[in-house]
């Protein structure tokens, strides 16, 4: 009986999700879009993917990642290495950016993440770094200039896709035990170890998925531009990405693509403007959290609110108004 | 967002200095000298990132708060600096003075309007808000002096002394004394007066200070005062020794000096003046031996050892949660 | 019959100060046993090393015929030891049915694939946890409560909250850190009735720690009494009611 009703849950969220992209794919191939939205649409998939999944460590888990940055460089520069060095096909490309960010991830998680608080934050903002000034110090892969000539293979489709798959599996986890766990650390970490949850095996599995993600991102970006440059992926990028989920909300996922819907939507809108789109977005920033420091979901989910809990479906809904 | 690209204000020796070092290398017991000349420079270094530091350290050790906008009021200190010596045509004391207090007061300022309401939010919404405070800095700076470096005038006698094969420079030593005779007069301010003491209260126990009488808003305006003040000085001091500064230049140092800070134990004063000259040392010696591209890789990774190792920092006690 | 918890010269220091010193004590299984003392006498300290908060200095801790000291607090419990805490440790922003589930974390066996797919243990398992949870809530008159978030709970019905979530770890010991504190003499009561009662219906051992020693007189079989970290007294409640040095040390000061 509640897995019937969860399943359709997960049919409407796909239903929804399809019928969105099919209108973007409509205007995207009628020409309707310019190219600059069809950029930024593009540069949207990017960011909800990156936005969500980092949700899941700082607004699930309750721990404080600055360094979402270092993993889509990984990402990007595995699977630009593996294209072009390698010539494998695009998504095995793509898989190995996410697969070895996921690794590394795996292996920076366990040593950090019996840190606390503002200390895992400046210890994953640090190991960002690192990982861009290791890249830098590559000669092989283009060190301070990067890579370019990367096939341009990211298609709105591909970008889509990859996109709904991290919401679905990301909002799949959270309603499930592991997810419950995660929240349970989030909430008191020593309450959730008494009740027989092993809070550091939650804590870096909520980090490896966030990085399979980050890095699935990473390679997607570098396969869209084609280039893949250190100077994309500095801890200004990780806390772009950590504006938007404060922003939509710590532990909303719907938040989160409202956050980088409406983060991405003002950087293009103020293009024009170079010299003042810096200060909107800070005083933005500013503004938002002095009035709404829960963000704009706070820790609801979107649909939620809307529909009552048993219309559960599409996350899409809310954003989908944003683009217009 | 994407197309943001950054420029550090990269702290880095002066060219025509590094021909004469490495004669002089050639002279001397080569590697010993070269490893006293990489120490003189790294103490330089070093007292200014303990100037800033100690800034960090003494907001995070009253609010609990990594100020993400510091590294940027130093950058304003070193506009302000050289406004003041171009502008006003104020020598080296005043131009100082002057950037001080104009930090002082923006330090201050941010507190008031960014930081005091969120005093009981989130800690996230906290720093999402620093960090907000910081790109406007940044950029209205950009926008309003534009983007292009400045060449800092020369306050201070480019004179430069050698003694027995080492090279030290007369702003190397004014340097050093100015950041000597600031963090003695903090040492003095914090264990010496009423409004130290205030401050040690708030950071053990803002309720409890609170409590005894204390003026907790006044306490933390006066943190940021000094601490503010400091890094202002700090860059005035760096726009001297580099002669050139830029609206992003606070970038970099500013979380080379948070590193610092992390490094002597967040919070405890002596702390971050020890962070910074270890890390200042630490960083010329890297740069003098190994290559200047991996300075900036060593201090955070010289900052993921000291977490992993003993994230209360050098000089740090180990607290455990009451359960 | 072996005892199924026992400590012997149980020892732990923090710095200079020795918190809990040669603290001997066995459970036996079924038993109802009450650890009282003065406020610092070191009683939650020594819930703490029997959960794996804290590791002994000294001393070992059988449980169920298997060493528990350097295990860490997860293990423990999955060993079937389920604690409440002195100061109230719920999962606040989380939903009251949420906070039990979590505790059924350990008896959830479906994989992370069939989370994500929804396929599989997926579907039966939350069903029957979602079932088990609602059944716990009811027997604490919680179920109108169960989408309410914890933290808006009145305080008496949040310490219930955190027996129920011990309880749906399933334990054969639970320790209980002054259920009772903060609450008035009508609320205690109805408490103690319903750990003598729960005790009975879940076929449990409960060590029971009470600030206040009245209460536990009622209804525990046995007492220890700690003072200064340091095993003062051990009996029946009648034992310890006539016990001097207990007077002395204890009650002297409150009759």
């Amino acid at each position: 009986m509640m897995i019937k009703r969860l399943r359709k849950q997960d049919a409407i969220f796909l239903l929804i999700s399809f019928v969105v992209f099919a209108v973007f794919q409509f205007l995207i191939s009628e020409r309707i879009l310019s190219s600059f939205w069809r950029l930024n649409i593009a540069v949207i998939c990017l960011n909800i993917i990156l936005a969500s999944s980092l949700n899941l460590i700082n607004g699930i888990t309750g721990q404080f990642s600055l360094g979402h940055a270092g993993f889509m460089a990984v990402g990007a520069y595995v699977s630009a290495v593996c294209t072009m060095f390698f010539h494998l096909p695009f998504i095995c490309s793509i898989l190995a950016g996410a697969a070895a960010a996921g690794v590394l991830g795996f292996c920076i998680g366990v040593p950090t993440l019996h840190l606390q608080g503002d200390y895992l934050a400046i210890a994953t903002l640090g190991m960002g770094e690192i990982i861009r000034i290791t890249i830098l110090n590559i000669p092989q892969i283009g060190g301070a200039s990067g890579m370019s000539g990367i096939p341009t293979e990211t298609t709105f489709t591909w970008l889509f896709f990859c996109m709904i798959v991290t919401l679905f599996v990301l909002k799949n986890i959270i309603n499930s035990n592991q997810g419950r766990a995660c929240l349970s650390v989030r909430e008191n970490d020593i309450a959730a170890s008494a009740m027989g949850i092993n809070t550091t095996e939650f804590k870096v599995f909520a980090f490896t998925v966030a990085s399979i993600f980050a890095g699935l991102a990473g390679g997607l970006f570098s396969h869209y531009f084609g280039i893949a440059h250190p100077s994309s992926f500095t801890f200004m990028r990780s806390f772009d990405i950590m504006t938007m989920v404060v922003l939509g909300g710590l532990g909303s996922l719907s938040g989160s693509i409202i956050g980088a819907v409406i983060l991405t939507f003002i950087a293009a809108v103020m293009q024009s403007y170079p010299e003042y789109r810096m200060i909107v977005y800070a005083l933005l920033l500013i503004i938002l959290m002095l009035y709404r420091p829960n963000g704009i979901c706070g820790d609801k989910e979107l649909v939620n609110v809307i529909l009552g809990r048993f219309k559960k479906g599409g996350k899409n809904d809310g954003t989908v108004a944003e683009n217009k | 967002m994407y197309g943001r690209s950054i420029r550090y204000g990269v702290l880095h020796i002066p060219i025509e200095i590094e021909g004469i070092r490495r004669g002089a290398i050639m002279l001397g017991d080569t590697l010993f000298l070269q490893f006293i000349q990489q120490l003189i420079n790294g103490i330089s270094l070093g007292s200014i990132y303990a100037l800033i530091a100690l800034g960090y350290t003494m907001v995070y050790g009253i609010m609990k708060l990594i100020n993400f906008a510091h590294g940027d009021v130093y950058m304003v200190g070193a506009y302000v600096g050289f406004f003041a010596a171009t502008a006003v045509r104020l020598p080296f004391f005043p131009s100082i003075l002057l950037a001080m207090v104009v930090t002082g007061v923006l330090g201050m300022a941010v507190e008031r309007l960014a930081y005091k309401p969120l005093r009981h939010s989130p800690k996230i919404a906290i720093l999402t808000t620093a960090i907000g405070v910081s790109l406007f800095l940044e950029y209205t700076t950009m926008l309003v002096l534009t983007p292009q470096p400045r060449t800092f005038p020369p306050l201070l006698p480019e004179t430069i002394y050698t003694v027995g094969g080492l090279i030290v420079s007369f702003q190397q030593l004014v340097i050093l004394v100015v950041s000597i005779i600031l963090m003695i007069l903090l040492t003095y301010v914090v264990n010496h007066t009423k409004m130290g003491k205030a401050m040690r209260a708030v950071s053990y126990d803002p309720d409890a200070a609170q409590l005894m009488g204390i003026n907790v808003d006044k306490t933390i305006s006066f943190t940021f005062f000094v601490g503010s003040s400091l890094a202002g000085a700090a860059g005035v001091l760096v726009g001297i020794y580099y002669n050139s500064i830029e609206p992003l230049m606070g970038i970099m140092p500013g979380m080379k000096a948070f590193i610092a800070a992390v490094l002597g134990g967040i919070g405890i004063i002596p702390g971050a003046m020890a962070g910074g000259l270890i890390l200042g040392i630490v960083e010329a010696l890297i740069s003098g031996f190994i290559s200047s591209t991996f300075r900036d890789a060593a201090a955070f990774a010289i900052l993921i050892i000291i977490l992993l190792i003993k994230p209360t920092g050098l000089l740090g006690k180990n607290e455990h949660e009451k359960v | 019959m072996e005892p199924l918890l026992k400590t012997s010269n149980l020892s732990k220091s923090f710095g200079g100060i020795k918190a809990v010193q040669d603290f001997n004590i066995y459970l036996h299984s079924g038993e109802l046993v009450g650890l009282i003392g003065p406020n610092g006498a070191g009683k939650t300290t020594a819930f703490n090393l029997l959960t794996g908060v804290y590791t002994p200095t000294t001393g070992t801790i059988e449980f169920d015929g298997k060493s528990l000291v350097g295990l860490k607090p997860y293990k423990i419990t999955k060993l079937g030891i389920a604690r409440t805490f002195q100061n109230i440790r719920l999962f606040d922003k989380l939903t009251v049915l949420d906070n039990v589930k979590i505790a059924y974390h350990y008896h959830i066996k479906y994989t992370l694939p069939e989370a994500i797919l929804r396929i599989g243990r997926y579907g039966s398992e939350e069903e029957l946890v979602e079932k088990k949870a609602i059944e716990l809530l009811s027997i604490f008159n919680l179920t109108d409560k169960k989408e309410e978030l914890a933290s808006n709970l009145p305080y008496g019905q949040q310490r219930r909250l955190e027996i129920a979530r011990a309880l749906a770890v399933q334990p054969k010991l639970l320790l209980l850190d002054e259920p009772a504190a903060g609450m008035n003499p009508q609320e205690t009561k109805e408490l103690m009735d319903m750990i003598s009662w729960i005790r009975k219906t879940f076929d449990l051992t409960i060590l029971l720690i009470e600030h206040d020693m009245s209460l536990v007189m009622g209804i525990c079989e046995r007492i220890y009494v700690l003072e200064f970290g340091k095993m003062l007294a051990h009996g029946t409640p009648d034992e310890i009611k006539s016990n001097t040095e207990v007077i002395k040390a204890y009650l002297g000061e409150e009759v």
